[in-house]
């Protein structure tokens, strides 16, 4: 069988998306200059949206783009536009972006930025994907979910590792070793239905099987970082 | 369609061997035509739990080699007609087989027989993953404690990645579990695992319990498969098991502490 030369298939990739009340280019380039200062190399060449209300008029689409190029980022569309703001951004190239329906902000959600910049720039990640293992977790193997939140329907047996960059859920036994917030983020969090693990981990902070045999040992719990250690607490 | 059923463990001495020849006795006093292939290349000791030991002459890696033909190397059962071996070579190692060479003998043995049993080799090397590559079923085999469960479980994890059912998204290796050495004396006193123990940790469907036994050793040192002595308590346990594996229903015995009667107490037993 010959591989057909050429395909084309949905993916989803993670888009950094600008939501700010000011589009004018003097307030976008103070509010991503300091945003680049905190992490240069975390913004190198990253793709990004801009998010559009009906309120923004008269934006300078092909200057936007311009300055986004100076500072290294790459502009490629634009999401809720008006008809008109669409014609604007289709004139500057840009592309014009629908959100899919799981990804639009729900009002309740906590805002997650840092009050750091001067107006209300903030820069919102794409939900993380995740990846879903129907197996019982083997001696021996290792699971990694990267850039994802893992969930495991099965047991983790002894001498397994289960390792994601997002949150671990597991609907059975844990009795290996899970380790979430593996590239840093101690935000995430391990759920299991039965806490028997080698080793627990969280963004680097790690606690053996001798400091979880408390109260939650054999029960379902919530492993979680609590200021600097990690916490256990009920589901 | 043959069925090959692959006994594995990856611990080693806890009974792969005695529970193949046991097996295989067992599905061909129950009429089915079978092979027992020995896989323990380097380590031959099917033959001997078989009592055909000095009947050996070409073996599975000359078959494999093309030195001899299937025919000259299967060794028939001298008190079962439809029972046959294929004996390992003791003077080569584990790399003597090839995926070739075991998939083209496996194939030639289909066409004769209803049951393939592969006698798999401990650990998780070249050996141990040759026997299970082509299985249908696997029967692993563990005894009630710690380490043997954790090794059946890491065997587990490769039965389900690294056999040609799973390389090819076929329909999974069906897995079936075998606790023996099972001494219910001991499991009440909690110095072993108890079959709910093991259950819960490896999660697969049980097959069979065959609990500890002289007969065992009785067995093994006098060349007669266990299942043949169908008086013991062991031999019956492997009879149900391969009434399990042929799909029937049959319940467990030999769970619980015997109550010993007055007079067994008396003189003994």
């Amino acid at each position: 069988m010959s591989e057909p030369f050429f395909e084309l298939k949905g993916s989803l990739f993670p888009l950094s998306v600008i939501h700010s009340t000011d589009l004018s280019e003097a307030a976008i380039r103070a509010a991503l200059e300091q945003k680049l200062s905190q992490a240069p190399a975390f913004f190198h060449q990253a793709a990004m949206v801009i998010q559009l209300t009906p309120e923004h008029d008269a934006i300078d689409f092909i200057a936007l783009k311009h300055l986004f190029q100076e500072l290294k980022l790459v502009l490629v569309g634009v999401s809720g536009a008006s008809p008109e703001q669409k014609a604007l951004a289709q004139q500057a190239g840009l592309a014009s972006l629908r959100l899919g329906q799981n990804s639009k902000p729900s009002p309740s959600q906590p805002q997650t930025t840092e009050s750091t910049s001067s107006s209300e720039v903030r820069v919102e990640e794409v939900p993380m994907q995740t990846k879903l293992v129907e197996q019982n977790i083997r001696s021996g193997q290792q699971i990694y979910a990267k850039g994802a939140d893992l969930i495991i329907c099965g047991a983790v047996g002894a001498g397994a590792e289960v390792i994601a960059d997002g949150n671990i859920h597991i609907y059975g036994s844990l009795r290996g070793k899970a380790i979430a917030g593996a590239a840093g983020d101690s935000s995430k969090r391990i759920y299991c239905q039965n806490l028997q693990a080698e080793l627990v981990s969280i963004a680097g902070h790690y606690w053996l099987s001798e400091s979880l045999q408390g109260d939650y040992w054999t029960k379902q719990c919530c492993i979680q970082m609590q200021g600097d250690s990690i916490a256990i607490r009920d589901l | 369609m043959a069925k090959i059923i692959v006994v594995t463990s990856g611990k080693g001495g806890v009974g792969k061997t005695t529970s193949s020849a046991a097996i295989g006795t067992g599905l061909a006093l129950k009429g089915h035509k079978t092979v027992i292939v020995d896989f323990d290349i380097g380590l031959r000791n099917l033959d001997l739990i078989m009592g055909c030991e000095r009947r050996v002459v070409y073996d599975f890696v000359n078959v494999i080699n093309g030195e001899a033909n299937l025919k000259q190397a299967l060794i028939k059962d001298k008190r079962l007609d439809n029972l046959f071996i294929l004996p390992a070579s003791q003077t080569r190692d584990k790399d003597a087989l090839t995926k070739e060479g075991v998939d083209k003998v496996l194939q030639d043995l289909a066409k004769d027989f209803e049951f393939i049993i592969c006698d798999s080799p401990a650990g998780i090397e070249a050996g141990a993953m040759m026997a299970l590559y082509f299985a249908d079923e696997a029967v692993v085999v563990t005894n009630p404690e710690v380490s043997s469960v954790r090794d059946s479980d890491r065997i587990l994890g490769m039965l389900s990645s690294k056999s040609r059912r799973a390389e090819n998204s076929e329909e999974s290796i069906k897995e079936h579990l075998l606790l023996t050495r099972y001494n219910p004396e001991r499991v009440a006193k909690g110095e072993m695992l108890s079959v709910e123990d093991v259950q819960d940790i490896l999660a697969i469907p049980l097959l069979g319990v065959i609990p500890e036994s002289q007969a065992v050793l009785n067995a093994s040192n006098s060349g007669q498969p266990v299942t043949l002595d169908q008086e013991s308590d062991a031999g019956q346990a492997y009879l149900d098991t391969v009434s399990r594996l042929l799909g029937e229903n049959v319940d467990f015995r030999f769970l619980s502490v015997e109550k010993k009667g007055l007079l067994k107490r008396i003189f003994g037993g």
